[in-house]
C-alpha cells in the first residue's frame, strides 16, 4: 500500500516538476531564436503539450477506431477488414435494435424530465427563506457528488426483492405489501420497457441537482424591474413566470438540456452496474463494453462507438455554433 | 454549458441578494410549496440515508429484514461489516481505496499545469490558427471518451502495461485536457485585460507574467477544474474497468461494482462497501462545497 501512494507521489512530482522543466525549456529554445521567430514560434510551443496529450489520447484513437470499425476481430485484437460486416450483423441483431431503442427512449425522456425537474425545484425552493432554500439545494445536489455505481447501489437495495412472505428488504416491495399487494422483481419487469424507465429514475435522481443549480441562478438573474412590470399590469403569477421569467432564462435551459442530453447519450454505469443490461435494458454504452470485453471483439465495440458518434455529431455542431455565437458576442 | 457558467458569474455580478425569495405575498402557498419541497428532499435522502443503515446493522438482520426495522430496535448497530469489506473480499476495499487515491490524485494535478499553460497563450497571444484549434477544443468537450478505448487498450496490451497506473493517469490526463483548457481559458478571458498589457508595457516576459499574475489570479478556476477531475476520476468506473481491470490495482467503483454483481444477496457487504466509495465525495462536498457546486456545474458535459 505504501509503495503504491508512494508511486502516486512519485507520478504527482515527476508531472509537476517534469511538467515545468519541459515549459522551460520551450521557452528558453524560443527565446534563443531570433526576435521575430521568437514571436511567431512561441504561442504554438506553449499549447504544444496539450494539444501533444489530445492528440495521442483523443484524436489518434477516434481515427483509428473509425477505421477499425471496418475490420474483423477477436480476442483482442484486429484482423483482416471486412467492409461494412460489423455494421450489418449489428443492425441484423434484434438484441442491439433493443439497446437502439432504449437508447432513443433515454434520449427523449431523461434529459426532458431533469431539466424540468430541475427548473420546478428551482422554482419552489426560492419562495422558501434562505435558510430552507440552501439546506433543499444541498440535500438535492448531494447525489451529483456520489458515483454512480454508489446511486445504483443506493436503489438496488431499493427495489430488492423477497419471495412472498418473507419480510422484505427493499423499500419499493415493503410498500408494496403493506398496501397488500405481491412483491416484484421491479428491475426484471421489461414490458412497456418499465425497467428501462426505473433505470432512468436512477439517473435522474443523480443528475436534477445539476440542473436545478444552474436553472436557479439564471431565475435570480432576471431583472427584477422586468417582472415588477408584469406585476403592475396585473399578470397572474403563472404568466409572470411563463411570459417574463421563462423566456429571459431560456438560453440557461437549452444549454442545461444539451449538457444532461449529451450524458445521457453515453450513459453506461448505472445499466452496468444495477441489470447488466440484461431484462431488454441495454444501452450503447454497455453494449460497447461488452463487446469489446466480454465479447472480445473490438472490431464491433469500434463500430458501437461510430454509431454513437454519428448520433452525437448534430449535439457537438450546435456546442461550436454555440460557442461562435457567444465569442461573437463578448 | 458556458452560457451556463456565465449565468454564475452573472449572478455573482449582480449582488442581488440571492436569499430573498421574489413572491410577494405568498402567504398560503408558501405552506404547500414547503410540504413538496420537504417531500422530495426525504425522496432524495431516504434511499441514501436507507444503504447507511443496512450497512450498520449485523449481517443477519441486513440479509433478512428492511432497514427501517432498526428503529424498533435501535441497540443493534456494528461496524463489523466495514471491517469484513474493507479487509477481505476478492477486491478489499482497504486496498481498493487506496488505488483510487493512487489513480485520482495523479490523474488530477498532471494535466493542470499544461492546461494553464495552453490556456494563457490562447488567452493572451495571438497567432494563426488559433480561432481554429480553440473551436477543436470546444468540439472535443462532446465527444464521448469510448472513441479512445479500443486503440488504447490494444496499444497498451502491446506494451505490457495494460493494468498499471501509469495507463490511467495518462487517460485521464487526456480526456480532462480539453475541459480543463475550457474553464480555464474562459476565466482568464475574464480577468482585466489591462493587468497583462501593463505587465507588457513594464517589460515583464510572457513566462513571468504567467507565474507572477495569471496562476495566482486563476487560483478558483483552477480549484474548479481540480475538484471536478479529482471527483470524475473518483466516480469514473469505465476509464477504470477498461485499463485497470479487477485485478490488484482495481480501484473502489469497480470493487462496489463487483460486490454488487457477484454478493448481491449480501446486503451488509454492498451497502457498506459502496459507503465507503462515498466517504471521500461526501467529505468534499461538505467542506469545499462552493468551489464543488462551480466545479461540477462548469464542468458536467465532460466525456
Amino acid at each position: 500500500m505504501v509503495e503504491k501512494l508512494g508511486l502516486a507521489l512519485g507520478a504527482v512530482v515527476i508531472g509537476v516538476v517534469g511538467a515545468v522543466a519541459l515549459f522551460w525549456l520551450l521557452n528558453k529554445a524560443c527565446e534563443m531564436l531570433p526576435r521575430k521567430w521568437e514571436n511567431r514560434l512561441k504561442p504554438y510551443a506553449l499549447i504544444l503539450p496539450a494539444f501533444a496529450v489530445i492528440g495521442i489520447f483523443l484524436l489518434y484513437p477516434a481515427v483509428e477506431t473509425v477505421m477499425s470499425s471496418f475490420r474483423k476481430g477477436s480476442y483482442g485484437r484486429l484482423g483482416r477488414w471486412v467492409g461494412f460486416d460489423n455494421y450489418r450483423r449489428l443492425f441484423t441483431d434484434p438484441d442491439f435494435i433493443n439497446t437502439l431503442i432504449n437508447n432513443v427512449l433515454w434520449i427523449i425522456v431523461a434529459p426532458a424530465l431533469i431539466v424540468a425537474m430541475g427548473l420546478g425545484v428551482a422554482v419552489l425552493v426560492d419562495k422558501l427563506n434562505a435558510r430552507g432554500e440552501k439546506i433543499a439545494k444541498s440535500i438535492i445536489f448531494l447525489p451529483m457528488a456520489i458515483s454512480m455505481v454508489g446511486a445504483s447501489t443506493i436503489w438496488n437495495l431499493v427495489f430488492a426483492w423477497k419471495p412472498e412472505g418473507q419480510p422484505q428488504i427493499g423499500l419499493f416491495n415493503q410498500i408494496v405489501v403493506w398496501f397488500g399487494g405481491a412483491p416484484q422483481t421491479w428491475l426484471q419487469i421489461d414490458m412497456f420497457r418499465f425497467n428501462t424507465f426505473l433505470l432512468m429514475m436512477v439517473y435522474v435522481w443523480t443528475q436534477v441537482g445539476y440542473s436545478m443549480v444552474l436553472l436557479s441562478s439564471a431565475l435570480k438573474a432576471v431583472p427584477e424591474d422586468t417582472i415588477e412590470a408584469g406585476r403592475i399590469d396585473g399578470a397572474t403569477e403563472g404568466k409572470i413566470f411563463f411570459r417574463i421569467i421563462l423566456p429571459q432564462a431560456w438560453p440557461t435551459v437549452i444549454t442545461v438540456f444539451i449538457t444532461v442530453l449529451i450524458g445521457v447519450m453515453k450513459v453506461f454505469d448505472i445499466v452496468y452496474a444495477m441489470t447488466n443490461g440484461n431484462y431488454t435494458t441495454n444501452v450503447l454504452g454497455n453494449a460497447f463494453y461488452g463487446a469489446l470485453f466480454k465479447a472480445g471483439d473490438p472490431g464491433t465495440a469500434s463500430a458501437i462507438v461510430v454509431i454513437l458518434i454519428v448520433a452525437i455529431i448534430p449535439v457537438l455542431i450546435y456546442q461550436v455554433r454555440q460557442f461562435r455565437i457567444q465569442e461573437a458576442n463578448s | 454549458m458556458s452560457t451556463a457558467t456565465q449565468t454564475v458569474k452573472k449572478k455573482k455580478d449582480a449582488g442581488r441578494d440571492e436569499n430573498s425569495g421574489r413572491s410577494v405575498g405568498a402567504g398560503k402557498g408558501i405552506l404547500i410549496i414547503e410540504i413538496i419541497v420537504v417531500i422530495m428532499c426525504l425522496l432524495w435522502l431516504i434511499p441514501t440515508i436507507g444503504l447507511f443503515i443496512a450497512s450498520i446493522r449485523p449481517r443477519s438482520e441486513s440479509n433478512s429484514n428492511g432497514w427501517w426495522n432498526v428503529f424498533a430496535n435501535p441497540t443493534q448497530i456494528t461496524i463489523d461489516n466495514y471491517r469484513e469489506v474493507l479487509t477481505t473480499g476478492a477486491i478489499p476495499m482497504g486496498q481498493a481505496f487506496v488505488n483510487s487515491i493512487a489513480v485520482a490524485v495523479p490523474a488530477t494535478v498532471i494535466p493542470i499545469l499544461i492546461a494553464a499553460f495552453a490556456a494563457y497563450v490562447f488567452t493572451f497571444m495571438k497567432f494563426p490558427g488559433r480561432d481554429a484549434l480553440f473551436i477543436l477544443i470546444v468540439g472535443l468537450l462532446v465527444v464521448p471518451n469510448q472513441v479512445a478505448f479500443v486503440p488504447l487498450s490494444i496499444i497498451f496490451q502491446q506494451m505490457g502495461i495494460n493494468g498499471q497506473f501509469a495507463t490511467v493517469w495518462l487517460a485521464h490526463a487526456g480526456f480532462g485536457m480539453p475541459l480543463a483548457l475550457y474553464i480555464l481559458r474562459n476565466y482568464m478571458a475574464s480577468l482585466p485585460k489591462s493587468v497583462v498589457e501593463s505587465a507588457e508595457i513594464d517589460g515583464a516576459s510572457h513566462w513571468k507574467t504567467f507565474w507572477q499574475l495569471i496562476i495566482p489570479m486563476s487560483t478558483p478556476a483552477l480549484a474548479s477544474f481540480a475538484i471536478f477531475q479529482f471527483l470524475w476520476v473518483w466516480n469514473d468506473l469505465l476509464v477504470a474497468l477498461i485499463f485497470l481491470g479487477q485485478g490488484d490495482n482495481a480501484v473502489l467503483t469497480i470493487a462496489v461494482a463487483g460486490l454488487l454483481g457477484s454478493r448481491g444477496e449480501n446486503w451488509h457487504l454492498v451497502t457498506a462497501g459502496a459507503f465507503v466509495s462515498m466517504i471521500m465525495p461526501l467529505i468534499v462536498f461538505f467542506a469545499l462545497q462552493r468551489y464543488f457546486v462551480r466545479g461540477l456545474t462548469s464542468g458536467a458535459v465532460k466525456g
